[in-house]
């Protein structure tokens, strides 16, 4: 991230950071995840899940913050995040 | 990152996974709302033998069948009865009745309003889909003036309801409405619905894809589009002033919440133990 000067408390700011498990046989294809990620994390791959849908595929692991809104939006019960080791808010990766 | 070691999702636990994948279909939004009510049940903290959850018939209805509590599918319509026949044998159940605008508001439109009337302590989560989605698309009494439904291929002549404004002038105590975009607003809502004594009803907006939806030219995202764009959220608006228009806006919020005898204080009150 970057910033016009280095904020004060930069070492005690900590970004979350989740790892985003998809359960590709219950995928029915809707795209919400993908759309609604506030990180862009997602996108829908070009595999056939066994219903033939397109299931989505996390194109940017390392940007998602465990912030479980795929989990909440998806109607499927098909996606969940879990949490990840922090990191420092300066080696945050810029989107 | 696909879950190659046996995936289990956080909800599990209170779904009947074996009738996973459920029976919606691709963009329907009551899977969200059925997970929203999901994570509102486990975070109260209540021990989950102490809820039961009743639906009526339609897709919405389905939900009972999909949940890992004690639930009852009920006939069309009657899932307020059930529920209150429900809470009153066993005062110490929360009851949650998840259902659909068409079984809660047109076959059951007069349950609900007595309901309210009594202040019975249930939980009302009505997905609004604004039309009968599981029968073929028809209008419904939630239906907009002029959509188009298969049933009203010109445009809808009627009016709908206005659902918060019905719960009101009926009695209900608490009173809110979301779209199924606004999942931790309604996942809040139904907290604190579970949590208070008195009849609460959510109503909750969900796209249904496959009949309202091509109808009137509107893909499931092109419908979140509209939530996202024409939501405006006023909390403690008269429900008099909310406006449900796909158009010019769609009022969303907690628009009351009093507190009043419920039914069964008031029994006890007049007939005794």
């Amino acid at each position: 991230m970057k910033f016009w000067r280095v904020p004060l408390d930069t070492e005690q700011i900590v970004v979350t950071r989740g790892v985003v498990h998809i359960i590709e046989e219950r995928c029915k294809g809707c795209g919400y995840c993908i759309d609604y990620c506030p990180r862009g994390v997602l996108e829908a791959s070009s595999r056939f899940n066994n219903r033939g849908y397109h299931p989505p595929v996390a194109k940017q692991p390392d940007l998602c913050v465990n912030c479980h809104y795929c989990e909440a939006v998806c109607p499927d019960f098909a996606i969940y995040s879990v949490e990840a080791a922090a990191q420092s808010i300066s080696e945050h990766p810029v989107k | 990152m696909n879950g190659s070691t046996a995936p289990k999702h956080p909800l599990d636990g209170l779904l009947r996974t074996d009738r996973i994948p459920h029976i919606w279909c691709p963009g329907c939004g009551i899977g969200t709302v059925f997970s929203s009510s999901l994570i509102a049940i486990s975070s109260t903290g209540k021990d989950p033998a102490n809820t039961a959850v009743v639906s009526g018939i339609g897709c919405s209805g389905r939900g009972a069948g999909y949940v890992n509590l004690d639930s009852y599918h009920t006939t069309h319509g009657r899932a307020i009865p059930f529920a209150t026949g429900m809470k009153l044998a066993n005062p110490e159940l929360t009851v949650v009745v998840f259902s659909g605008d068409g079984d809660l508001f047109a076959i059951g439109g007069n349950h609900f309003i007595h309901a309210a009337r009594r202040n019975m302590d249930l939980t009302v989560i009505c997905v609004n889909n604004l039309n009968y989605g599981m029968t073929g698309g028809q209008a419904a009494a939630t239906t907009p003036h002029l959509a188009k439904t298969s049933t009203t291929p010109r445009g809808n002549p009627e009016s709908p309801f206005n659902l918060p404004l019905l719960a009101y002038a009926s009695g209900a105590t608490y009173i809110a409405r979301w779209t199924m975009l606004h999942t931790r607003d309604l996942t809040q809502s139904i907290t604190e619905a579970l949590t208070r004594t008195g009849f609460s009803f959510i109503e909750v907006l969900a796209p249904c894809p496959t009949g309202y939806g091509r109808k009137n030219r509107l893909k499931a995202t092109d419908m979140l589009k509209i939530y996202q764009e024409k939501a405006m959220v006023k909390n403690g608006i008269n429900p008099a002033e909310t406006i449900l228009d796909l158009e010019h806006g769609i009022t969303l919020g907690k628009f009351v919440e009093y507190d009043r005898p419920t039914y069964a204080e008031n029994y006890k009150a007049v007939c005794g133990e």
